[in-house]
């Protein structure tokens, strides 16, 4: 059973007052993660919004230490921090339950210029949480494209629509044969919850992808956030799931819809509500634009409900 | 741990209001009936910045951003946005 809003513990770790947008929804869902992590943590953060919204010196916005990193270091200035940990253990210079190494990282960190360092955190499987609050775009530097930018979606630097489909970045991460991979949205708290809480307990390296629609860089009204992370899941755009020791299970709703107990929304609606998207849509070849947009995601349905099938 | 006696370096301390006053961003004011209020919650868990009494559903108004994401959610309608003075 997820677990309700009530039964979510009282716990703030993300202070009122803080540099983010109103609306944000990476604050939104970094106040889900507290709630799971608790204070005993560590925070890593690359250059971007979540560090905007850090605050300015000498308050800070969050309750952890936090480091500031360089872009392309999550990676590696994690396992640095959680080797660090250990070893300070070892010499009874650091007492009680180990605090828990996490990076807080957008996707530009992650998907793009992170990488490199991710993936080798992850090959080595170093006992950390990497984070990717996904915005689908840079948005701090005033929203460019990157890696997780959907086909058809404007940019500065994608004038015209994104020509090239999203990575599957939270697969290419399972495919390091990590011990917790999740993906998970605002608008289902429980879920990001949950998935919390479970990466927390499992040593090793744990991935978790949270999709987070950015009114901002997405185009869409402010208080629509919660609203725009439903229709995503909705319409098959945004996949919930989760992999424990490789095995890939889907979360409701969107194991209704890889079941094929529930049709998916038609992406239309999504689509037009950003405009992100809507201003390409207006020309002459708007139809085959949105086609292209439905077949990214029937692809990655397919494709998905196939890779959960091998479970070795 | 050894502590820090000396801030030698650019060190920040966990506090609210670290991005100032952040009420005065507000254009429209989240207004709670309390009479339709079923205290269900849900604005209490998607508002980003963490203002809402979670028991009583009141609101500090000295960091709410006036978002509009808890009227959005709210399933019963009990939140008005009212225009600033
Ligand atoms: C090496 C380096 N290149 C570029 C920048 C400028 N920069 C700061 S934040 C940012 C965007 C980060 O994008 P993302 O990781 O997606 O996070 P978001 O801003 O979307 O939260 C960029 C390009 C930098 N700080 N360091
Ligand atoms: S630009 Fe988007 S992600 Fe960045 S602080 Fe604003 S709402 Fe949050
Ligand atoms: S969402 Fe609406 S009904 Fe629920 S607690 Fe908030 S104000 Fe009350
Ligand atoms: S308007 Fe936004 S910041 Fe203010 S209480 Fe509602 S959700 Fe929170």
């Amino acid at each position: 059973m997820t677990t309700s809003i009530k039964q979510l513990p009282d716990i703030e770790q993300v202070l009122s007052g803080n540099g983010a947008c109103g609306g944000c929804p990476a604050t939104m869902a970094l106040r889900i993660v507290g709630k799971a992590l608790g204070s005993n943590a560590i925070m890593l953060l690359t250059p971007s919004c979540s560090v905007a919204s850090m605050g300015m010196t000498p308050k800070l916005g969050y309750n952890w230490p936090g480091i500031n990193i360089c872009f392309a270091t999550a990676g590696s200035s994690a396992s640095g921090i959680t080797h660090a940990v250990e070893i300070m253990k070892e010499k009874g210079r650091l007492q009680g339950e180990l605090p828990t190494v996490f990076s807080w990282v957008g996707d530009g960190g992650t998907y793009d210029i992170g990488f490199q360092a991710l993936s080798a955190a992850a090959e080595r499987n170093d006992n950390m949480i990497h984070f990717c609050y996904n915005n689908e775009a840079y948005s701090n530097t005033g929203v460019q494209r990157s890696g997780a930018t959907p086909r058809g979606s404007f940019t500065t630097t994608t004038p015209t629509g994104k020509r090239q489909p999203k990575k599957n970045m939270a697969l290419l991460m399972l495919e390091h044969n990590i011990p917790y991979v999740a993906t998970a949205t605002v608008a289902y708290p429980g879920d990001l919850y949950d998935k919390v809480v479970k990466a927390k307990n499992i040593p090793g390296m744990k991935y978790i992808e949270i999709l987070a629609p950015c009114y901002l860089g997405w185009q869409f009204d402010m208080p629509e956030t919660v609203q725009l992370s439903r229709m995503a899941v909705k319409s098959g755009a945004w996949l919930l799931w989760e992999a424990e020791n490789r095995k890939i299970s889907f979360n409701k709703p969107s194991s209704l819809i890889i079941s094929g107990k529930k049709d998916a929304d038609p992406v239309n609606e999504y689509v037009m509500k950003q405009g992100r998207f809507n201003r390409l849509l207006k020309g002459p070849d708007a139809e085959s634009r949105i086609a292209e947009i439905q077949s990214d995601i029937d692809r990655e349905i397919a494709f998905m409900r196939e890779r959960a099938k091998i479970t070795i | 741990m050894k502590s820090v006696t000396k801030a030698y370096q650019p060190i920040s301390w966990p506090m609210k209001g670290a991005g100032g006053d952040t009420g005065s961003w507000r254009t429209h004011r989240p207004v709670v009936d309390t009479q339709i209020c079923t205290k269900c919650q849900l604005c209490w868990v998607y508002c980003p910045e963490a203002v809402i009494d979670r028991n009583e559903i009141t609101i500090d108004y000295r960091y709410c951003k006036g978002c509009g994401v808890c009227a959005t959610e709210c399933p019963t309608g009990a939140i008005s946005m009212e225009k600033e003075e």
